[in-house]
């Protein structure tokens, strides 16, 4: 079982928002209602000193003269008041008049508290109560709260300068208070319904809102490993807080990662291209060395001796054969320390005077940008087969009536040049496995050309890159530093 | 007229000091003149008006009734009419020994009292359901339901209307008298209500165990307030007495009289008239009758009120 401490932050803040504000408004809501209540008795208690006194004024004469229905009208009237008046919810049940032998001198329920009834035999609540004013006195009005009783009483003495001619008895029911204070309950649960209503979905929003942030951040961190993962878009949470500087290091974070990544495979790349290069040329030494005597004793074979046809044309065979090794072993060991003449500006338009014709077979639409002023100290020769290597690899990979692009000038000390195509794309792993010999992405040739590419620009201490410039163009990168060939 | 209105003007008007010296005493008369003058004619201009007084033997507490009444009387008399209502039958019988009141509506015990003693004399008799009699009731409460006789009421609380009612006062003695009980111990207490409809109040809330009242109050308040004498049971009705009758107080000159009179029994000619005798639930004022009254009088010499 789940225990809520385990549970997501998406529920667990929003629960505990909700619970915090609704204990609130409970504890809120708890306090004012008992002060309500609190404030209900004593005003019954104000209330009923108040009747009683005004009361009192009139009875004192009435009963003087011993005057049964003046009594009867005067307490008759504020129980018939209270009852017509429906908004004062504080309802006398009975008012009593007694006498000071606790006889009954008029009730406002008569048939219930007859005149002359002793008020010990109106019934058991009575007689308590009779007892209780039997015991004690007072000029003030008096709040009697009899055990057991369903009612509140309250006595003020009708009496003026000495002369006690009785009692006034002012019978409330015990639940008084409940009418009024249940309207009370009831705006109270209005209001605190109103309140939660705003309240509630306010917190719920602001804990989604926290919390989702810290859910993606979690997802994220866990796909590490397997997977790259998104990166986070922390403007959207907008905030300079803690969360978004988490974001900013999170991004931060996955960015030095994959940058790490890039270059450890760039590293593994340039050595394993380095390693075949060696093996390559120590291989193509030990062919050529032994591929020249056979091929000067061939030569000398030919020359020197009377072979029947049939023999010189195996000969003929064996000597063509060697040729395509030597001329593949040749093509392997790139040699690009030979003397050259340094490069000038007519050999940049030397090279697309021999490519024009094969772009305009294809109808290719040729941008030419040469930024070269003067000539270069770079050996021509090896610079001007970079240059047709690529672009015939350019004009080759372009659709019909595609675009190349070429692009040549020195920056920051380095020749860099560019050429860029329309047509087929590479994938990522295929660019990886670009400049290896024998390319399975060659087309007609034996595939060496970009490895030969390749091994020429790291012998001149320069880097070629290729890749996608947009959707639909590959472009290929050389660098190489000038004056400084290794 | 304003005196002092005369007066001044005269002061402010002095041309100069010599003139106002040489006619000191002539200015002293004429403003002693003037100030006769104006008394006398505020003298004249206050017509007295007719007092009528209102006993709690009707319908003194219907005061929308008894403004439109008045109103139809000074319009007839073509003098002002003043009505004066008291709360119990001895402020009225006051004022008309003290000559306060021309007229008034009384119940039969002051009638009879005060015409015994020469105070007044009969002017109308109002006719009530074809007769000028009235009667008095035995009322308990509505659920006092074994009560048969007035008789068994002994030992129990009784509302008296007030000392000068005949119905709510006379009446009960002088029945126990007459059956050989005393008034004065018959009853575990009585009390005064001064009037008869609070009697039917109180008995229909069960203050009082019983009352005797007046037939036309508790008829008149059977069909106005239905309520009250619905918790109410009569339990005996009397013989009739002459109705409480409007009275004129002695020293009220003939046309005086004759002129009230008048316009009383002409009420029911007049459409207006006919219209408040309804309200009032009379038929008619009837010509008066002192000979209807004898056995008011006697019951009252009976008890010992006259």
């Amino acid at each position: 079982m789940t225990s809520f401490l385990d549970l997501s932050f998406r529920h667990k803040i929003p629960i505990w928002g909700g619970l915090l504000i609704i204990i609130t408004a409970l504890a809120v809501s708890g306090s004012l209602v008992r002060e309500a209540y609190e404030e209900l008795q004593e005003d019954l208690l104000i209330d009923a000193e108040t009747l009683g006194q005004s009361l009192t004024v009139n009875l004192f004469p009435a009963m003087l003269h011993d005057d049964t229905w003046r009594t009867f009208e005067i307490i008759r009237a504020s129980i018939d008041y209270v009852k017509a008046d429906d908004s004062n919810t504080v309802k006398l049940e009975t008012i009593l008049v007694v006498d000071n032998a606790l006889q009954v001198v008029a009730s406002a329920h008569p048939k219930v508290a007859p005149v002359l009834t002793d008020l010990r035999r109106i019934g058991p609540e009575y007689a308590d109560l009779a007892e209780w004013l039997a015991q004690t006195s007072g000029e003030e009005t008096r709040e009697i709260i009899l055990p057991h009783s369903k009612h509140l009483f309250f006595a003020t003495p009708i009496s003026r300068e000495g002369l006690h001619l009785g009692t006034l008895i002012m019978v409330y029911p015990e639940d008084v208070f409940w009418p009024r204070f249940a309207q009370i309950l009831w705006h109270g649960l209005l209001a605190g319904v109103f309140v939660l209503a705003i309240l509630i979905p306010l917190n719920w929003y602001w804990g989604r809102r926290l919390t989702i942030p810290l859910v993606q951040l979690t997802e994220r961190m866990g796909e590490m490993g397997k997977k790259w993962p998104e990166s986070l878009n922390y403007k959207d949470y907008g905030h300079n807080d803690e969360l978004g500087r988490l974001f900013e290091a999170y991004n931060l974070m996955l960015q030095e990662r994959k940058t790490k990544e890039a270059l450890e495979m760039q590293i593994v790349q340039s050595e394993r291209l380095a390693a075949v290069g060696q093996l390559a040329a120590g291989i193509a030494h030990e062919i050529n060395n032994p591929l020249s005597g056979m091929l000067t004793a061939i030569d000398t074979l030919k020359c020197h001796s009377d072979v029947n046809p049939q023999t010189m044309k195996t000969i003929t065979l064996i000597e063509r054969g060697l040729g395509q090794i030597k001329e593949t072993v040749g093509a392997l060991l790139v040699e690009a320390k030979l003397k050259s003449r340094d490069l000038v500006t007519q050999d940049i338009e030397d090279v697309l005077t021999l490519i024009t014709p094969m772009a305009s077979k294809k109808a290719l639409h040729v941008s030419w940008h040469n930024s070269l002023s003067e000539g270069i100290p770079l050996p021509a020769t090896f610079v001007r087969q970079i240059m047709i290597n690529l672009l015939l690899n350019a004009v080759q990979a372009a659709d019909q009536q595609g675009e190349v692009a070429f692009d040549i000038g020195v920056t920051d000390g380095k020749l860099r040049l560019s050429v860029t195509n329309s047509g087929k794309m590479l994938s990522a792993e295929q660019i990886t496995h670009l400049f290896e010999p024998f390319s399975p992405l060659s087309e007609g040739g034996h595939g060496l050309g970009l490895w030969v590419t390749y091994q020429i620009v790291h012998q001149f201490g320069g880097h070629i890159v290729a890749e996608r410039k947009s959707s639909d163009h590959m472009r290929f990168t050389v660098d190489i530093p000038i004056g400084d060939a290794a | 007229m304003n005196p002092s209105c005369n007066r001044i003007p005269a002061f402010q008007s002095l041309p100069n000091r010599d003139l106002w010296k040489r006619g000191k005493s002539f200015w002293l008369w004429l403003g002693l003149f003037l100030l006769f003058m104006s008394a006398q004619a505020g003298a004249q201009q206050v017509v007295q008006p007719i007092r009528m007084g209102i006993t709690p033997a009707i319908v003194h507490d219907q005061y929308e009734l008894l403004i439109e009444w008045r109103v139809y009387l000074q319009e007839k008399l073509g003098t002002p009419v003043e009505f004066v209502s008291r709360d119990s039958y001895r402020e009225t019988i006051d004022l008309l020994k003290r000559k306060k009141l021309d007229f008034a509506w009384v119940s039969s015990f002051p009638y009879v009292y005060l015409e015994h003693n020469r105070r007044v004399r009969l002017l109308v008799t109002p006719v009530y359901q074809g007769r000028p009699y009235y009667r008095a009731y035995l009322i308990v409460p509505a659920t006092d339901l074994d009560t048969r006789s007035f008789l068994q009421l002994k030992g129990k609380v009784f509302a008296y209307a007030d000392f000068y009612s005949f119905t709510g006062y006379v009446v009960p003695r002088y029945q126990l008298q007459q059956a050989g009980e005393d008034p004065a111990n018959f009853f575990r207490k009585t009390f005064f209500t001064w009037g008869h409809r609070k009697v039917i109040e109180a008995v229909a809330h069960g203050l009082a165990d019983g009352g005797m009242v007046d037939s036309f109050v508790w008829d008149t308040l059977a069909q106005v307030r239905k309520n009250i004498t619905d918790r109410t049971r009569i339990v005996s009705k009397t013989q009739e007495f002459g109705f409480p009758p409007i009275v004129a107080q002695t020293s009220v000159d003939k046309d005086k009289f004759a002129a009230m009179q008048r316009v009383l029994i002409e009420m029911e000619h007049d459409p207006e008239g006919a219209k408040l005798l309804k309200q009032l639930r009379l038929d008619r004022f009837g010509l008066p009758a002192p000979e209807r009254y004898l056995e008011v009088g006697q019951m009252m010499q009976a008890v010992g009120d006259l």
